[in-house]
């Protein structure tokens, strides 16, 4: 075999019905845009899994940290007082 | 923002080090997830790469055996299903592929190593689909035990492995079913077909048993795996809870089998069962089954045959601009890995 290069990585994200997000469901090779979509669709939707298919090369991807502990979401960490719980509204005050 | 943690696996000194270990300790420890950025300890990162690329191998010799049946399948019904079967056959091997590419092998790197035989597969498919039966045999046994072996597997501490085996998973019960339902119809057919389905079940039991691996005092792993959350269960804890399974399964389908010493345990509450042939298990395993050859004299003979086709698609993208970036440049080595930092 003479080309030995490898194809690209491709992020995989699929809507699985109308009214809902993409959702990221997985990755694979593919040597351009439009054999990605082929080869998703394939590994993918064998079972009517979505109507519709983005694929990104991974590469082009830009990433926070996954740690939990990363300062990136520290300031949402202290910030209670954005959740409607933080609120004590008395018990007789309706559709609240 | 990967830092040189992440990039090579090790901590520039020894209390760094050991704070990172905390951390991953804390995370198998609340039953969280692994994720690929995340520092884990070399030796876990091994485990996982030998165990999720020796599935995803299983998953791709697996589609041989039964391959060996599309074209004299009885019926058209049959063919599309077994067709079905071994395309999902193939998704399973992707999912698990891209899996272990997180943890730091390249696809090329993984084809390699299992056409050069340095890694494994599952010992099963070096046996021989030597009837049609053994088509619904495979889905009932084969895949039955696959599913005990997978369903606690979701729960595995590596993220991408658990998330491959939850798509996995949800695929598996239809190939166990159609199975089943294959071995039914056949054992409403004629004594013929009858002592097919028999003959099937008496070759594929004491392999299928052997696809939990060795008894728990000769599987020195085992206890680490646990203790790092990749495994959920003992070989001989998921062995029995497959022929707790399979024994009422079988009265039902009117087969024996094939285990003189198999009776219900009252006090245990479970079957007592005899122990599979381990010396045949481990022949098997160093290569000499009876297919082991054949396997991946195949899958080598596939993926030469399928060079064209990989060149052309490259060429083609060349040609339309679209291969101009480092990703495509190829890659040596596992550390050096562009595409882990973003996964």
């Amino acid at each position: 075999m003479s080309d030995r290069r490898e194809w690209p990585l491709y992020e995989v994200f699929v809507r699985g019905k109308r009214g809902l997000n993409h959702v990221h469901v997985g990755s694979l090779h593919a040597p351009d845009d439009d054999m990605a979509i082929r080869h998703a669709r394939d590994v993918y939707t064998r079972r009517n899994e979505g109507v519709s298919i983005w694929v990104v090369r991974s590469a082009d991807i830009t990433a926070s940290s996954p740690d939990e502990k990363d300062p990136l979401f520290a300031p949402s960490g202290d910030k209670v007082y954005r959740h409607p719980t933080f609120y004590d509204i008395p018990d007789n005050v309706p559709h609240m | 923002m990967p830092t040189t943690d992440t990039e090579t696996g090790m901590a520039p000194d020894p209390t760094a080090e050991r704070a990172l270990l905390e951390q991953f300790d804390a995370i198998v420890e609340r039953n969280d997830r692994v994720e690929p950025r995340d520092w884990m300890p070399e030796g876990y990162r091994k485990t996982l790469i030998r165990q999720v690329a020796q599935h995803a191998h299983s998953e791709i010799i697996g589609m041989q055996p039964e391959g060996n049946w599309i074209s004299r399948a009885p019926s058209l019904r049959r063919k599309a299903i077994l067709l079905a079967k071994v395309q999902d056959e193939a998704g399973h091997g992707l999912y698990l592929y891209s899996a272990t590419e997180t943890l730091g092998p390249s696809r090329q790197e993984l084809t390699e190593m299992l056409l050069a035989g340095k890694q494994k597969y599952s010992s099963i498919f070096n046996y021989p689909t030597l009837s049609y039966a053994d088509v619904g045999t495979i889905g009932w046994l084969v895949d039955g035990a696959a599913i005990c072996n997978q369903v606690p597997l979701c729960r595995t501490s590596y993220g991408p492995y658990g998330r491959a085996m939850i798509r996995v998973c949800k695929e598996e019960s239809f190939h166990q079913r159609q199975g089943y339902e294959l071995l039914m119809t056949m054992m409403q057919g004629t004594d013929e077909q009858r002592a097919m389905v028999q003959e099937s079940v008496n070759r594929f039991w004491w392999p299928a048993l052997m696809m939990f691996g060795p008894p728990d005092d000769e599987s020195p792993n085992t206890a680490q795996s646990m203790a790092w959350g990749i495994k959920r269960n003992t070989n001989d804890d998921l062995r029995q809870r497959f022929v707790d399974m399979s024994v009422p399964q079988a009265e039902a389908l009117g087969v024996t089998l094939p285990d003189p010493e198999l009776r219900w345990n009252e006090e245990r509450g479970h079957h007592d069962f005899g122990q599979p042939d381990w010396d045949e298990f481990m022949q098997v395993v160093k290569g000499n089954g009876p297919c082991n050859a054949q396997r991946l004299a195949h899958r080598r003979r596939a993926h030469e045959d399928g060079a064209w086709v990989r060149e052309a698609a490259l060429a083609f993208a060349d040609k339309s601009g679209g291969l101009d970036t480092p990703a495509l440049v190829p890659r040596e080595g596992y550390s050096t890995s562009e595409t882990e930092e973003v996964r």
